[in-house]
């Protein structure tokens, strides 16, 4: 019989009770999954005690992945098979990757996202993204003991159509049930303002490692209502980054660089940028392959001046959503800044200066959003809470239109409108007979097509022939709650419902998920073993603690001969827990279990007798 | 789904001055007519082409600025007018004629809109 654990009746908390579902941010740079617990919102921190979870995936020749701070460690070794800040490519065309050249990855220019050529193959960015959102996934389910119902993923407001696409196919590729896409500066309003009780006007200022997003809130009697939304989805820390790292370059005068000693001194300017938040100076130095040293001095004024017209890019964003909110800075009560590029000083001064009043930097940067989510997949899950009530209202950042005659974009939902929302729009045909019609429809605020975002292209055939401009095709869009958007046709007079194919521009056909799901299943034995092996491992360290408090406490039953038995046994398993045979724990496992059994006999003939000593029969409760 | 985006519909109709007192107005029977109805009194149509004429002349943030908050301040004046007309007298043909001079400032309101993307 094994040592036996009891634990008091009533606290193992029913079944059925509550849905597990936890909130995901897919950052940038980092990761985080969180959770509410006992009506408490946490993010959920790996076995090392690590919260945030590098966005990084390394791809090896054999196909299997590192993710995270493994990854992490090796990115400068091996820079075109160990993927950092993928989010900035998802939904995006080659041409969209700003400092492509500056990258060491060996990109793909394909018809729909570009992809990225590794050790392990080609990957989409939906791909390394679901990897990562592979190890939230499991990390959650270790650490709340069952499978997720659903999860909460949050996305920059300001990404569109296209990038929201690819963000919830990555989720579908990682297994996880979407509850909701949810915007992260809303999140961050979320966690903000419960846990403040605000109410009033609320600026949210989310500088990301890719991203930035400024929202403006109305947080009202639970009612958290978004008013409007702008942003830019290509700036963010990284460009910070990139910007020392071109410094660097210039004033050492460097030769064209490889991709190691690209990487490596990109690695080194983050860093820099990081300790000149703290510091009045920050040093760079690296050996290059080629044997040259490089060793820079730059102090925090340089670097403010250096990257001046990134701060002052953010600005433009903010005007347009104050704008677009018909409000000015002195009617808004706070600005909450979001996201580890906020803690440069000169993001602080700049937009101190902008809304004429300190930022907030009460909650973590970090783990702001995450938590948010974490509270609205707690909603979404039918967990709420008795009492606590409180509504979202959120919009679509960017109008969404047609083409029409002339390359122009009619458009049909104007940007900051409240989703989900829908909108009907008439069309007619052009000439006699016409029997099809294809629509095209972009995403974005200029008059021209070829200014704006193209989304998706689809045909409605089957018109009946009629004289031109006699047809009446209704066309309707409808954004959802998660900002996606999704088109029907239907022609009037004849009352004819024709077929209609959305093809997304950037989107993945249902052939490269089938194929990308299948690819995966090859890998699912893998990660089953590692499942496997990470139980084994938690059991063993249980058992080993177990049999130590075991014998602090009661020793004295044990011979020396029977005491250096268990011991032995103990520290064989200790020896096994730390390799990777999940089999040969179990079995040691097993082992140390057989080699005190009959200490365990001793400890529970002892404690009833501890429990009966000098007690008369007829006292106890039988 | 369908139920909140109905009420989402209301709720942004409500929010709107135009859209609210178009939704009165077709309450009581009365067609706004933005589209058939293209007859203005002169001395609106005077001060719209003035509108105009700053609007293409603005080449600064600053002065798109000074052009929206003084659109902005005829935009309340019609909105208090028409609350008068629609709330007060019941006149609602003519709340009509001013919910027409309303959307024609909205409409340049949007113009405005588009202009800082040009100059900014």
């Amino acid at each position: 019989m094994p040592l036996l654990q009891i634990s008091e009746p009533g606290q193992s908390a029913a079944p059925h009770q509550q849905r597990l579902a936890v909130g995901i941010d897919l950052g940038t740079t980092n990761s985080l999954v969180a959770t509410v617990r006992s009506g408490v919102a946490t993010v959920l921190p790996d076995e090392q005690g690590h919260a945030l979870l590098p966005s990084i995936v390394r791809y090896l020749p054999d196909g299997r992945t590192e993710v995270g701070y493994a990854a992490q460690a090796r990115q400068a070794d091996d820079p075109k098979n160990t993927i950092a800040s993928v989010k900035r490519f998802m939904g995006r065309g080659i041409k969209d990757v700003a400092h492509a050249e500056n990258m060491a990855y060996d990109f793909v220019d394909a018809p729909g996202m570009v992809q990225l050529r590794t050790a392990a193959g080609v990957k989409s960015p939906v791909e390394v993204s679901a990897e990562i959102l592979k190890v939230l996934r499991r990390r959650a389910e270790l650490s709340l003991g069952g499978e997720l119902a659903g999860a909460v993923i949050t996305v920059p407001s300001y990404f569109d159509d296209a990038q929201r696409q690819a963000t919830k196919d990555a989720a579908q590729l990682a297994g996880l049930n979407v509850l909701r896409l949810l915007n992260e500066p809303t999140a961050a309003a979320i966690a903000y303002g419960l846990e403040h009780a605000a109410e009033g006007v609320y600026a949210v200022y989310d500088l990301g490692g890719g991203t930035f997003d400024i929202s403006i809130l109305r947080l009202a009697k639970g009612v958290f209502e978004v008013v409007a939304t702008n942003g830019d989805s290509l700036l963010g820390g990284d460009d910070f980054d990139q910007r020392l790292f071109c410094w660097v370059v210039e004033d050492a005068k460097l030769p064209p660089l490889n991709a190691r000693d690209m990487r490596a001194l990109l690695v080194k300017s983050r860093e820099a940028k990081e300790s000149l938040t703290t510091h009045a100076e920050a040093r760079i130095t690296a050996r290059l392959s080629g044997g040259d040293v490089v060793d820079v001095t730059l102090g925090a004024e340089k670097f403010c001046q250096i990257t001046q017209t990134l701060v002052h890019k953010t600005l433009g964003p903010m005007r347009k959503a104050l704008r677009d909110a018909g409000l000015g800075v002195d009617e808004v009560e706070g600005v909450v800044m979001v996201g580890g590029a906020t803690r440069m000083p000169q993001i602080q001064r700049a937009v101190g200066e902008f809304f004429r009043r300190d930022p907030l930097n009460n909650l973590d940067p970090d783990k702001v959003v995450a938590l948010g989510a974490a509270m609205q997949a707690n909603v979404l899950a039918g967990n709420k809470p008795a009492g606590e009530d409180w509504l979202l209202l959120d919009v679509i950042p960017l109008s969404l239109g047609i083409e029409t005659m002339g390359g122009l974009a009619e458009r049909i939902i104007p940007r900051n409108s409240t989703i989900p929302v829908a909108r009907a729009q008439e069309f007619t045909t052009f000439k006699d007979g016409q029997t099809g019609m294809s629509f095209h429809v972009v995403q974005g605020e200029r008059e021209l097509v070829a200014d704006s975002r193209s989304l998706a292209r689809f045909e409605l055939k089957g018109i009946p022939p009629m004289a031109a401009g006699a047809a009446r095709i209704r066309v309707t869009f409808q954004v959802d709650a998660d900002g996606l958007l999704s088109v029907a046709a239907k022609e009037g007079t004849t009352g004819v419902e024709a077929s209609v194919v959305v093809k997304p521009s950037y989107g993945l056909a249902d052939a490269d998920i089938e194929r990308m799901l299948r690819d995966s299943y090859e890998h699912a034995k893998d990660d089953m073993h590692s499942r496997a092996l990470h139980e084994a491992r938690v059991e063993a360290q249980r058992l080993l603690e177990a049999v130590r408090a075991a014998l602090a406490a009661d020793a004295a039953l044990l011979s020396a001969a029977e005491r250096e038995a268990i011991e032995r046994q103990a520290a064989a398993l200790a020896a096994v827990a730390s390799a990777n045979d999940h089999r040969a724990i179990k079995q040691a496992s097993e082992a140390l279990n057989r080699a005190t059994e009959e200490f365990a006999g001793r400890r529970m003939d002892a404690g009833v007798k501890r429990a009966l000593a000098g007690k008369r029969i007829a006292s106890l409760d039988l | 789904m369908q139920w909140t985006t109905r009420v989402n519909e209301a709720y942004r109709t409500l929010k709107s001055p135009v859209q609210r007192a178009k939704y009165l107005l077709e309450m009581n029977g009365v067609d706004v007519g933005f589209e058939t109805n293209t007859q203005m009194p002169t001395e609106f149509l005077l001060r719209q082409l003035e509108l105009r004429e700053a609007l293409a002349g603005a080449k600064q943030p600053a002065a798109l600025h000074e052009l929206l908050v003084q659109v902005r301040r005829e935009q309340r004046l019609l909105e208090q007018g028409i609350a008068q007309l629609i709330d007060g007298r019941k006149d609602y043909a003519a709340a009509a004629g001013e919910v027409r001079k309303l959307m024609f400032l909205d409409k340049l309101a949007g113009e405005i809109d588009q202009a800082y993307e040009r100059v900014e």
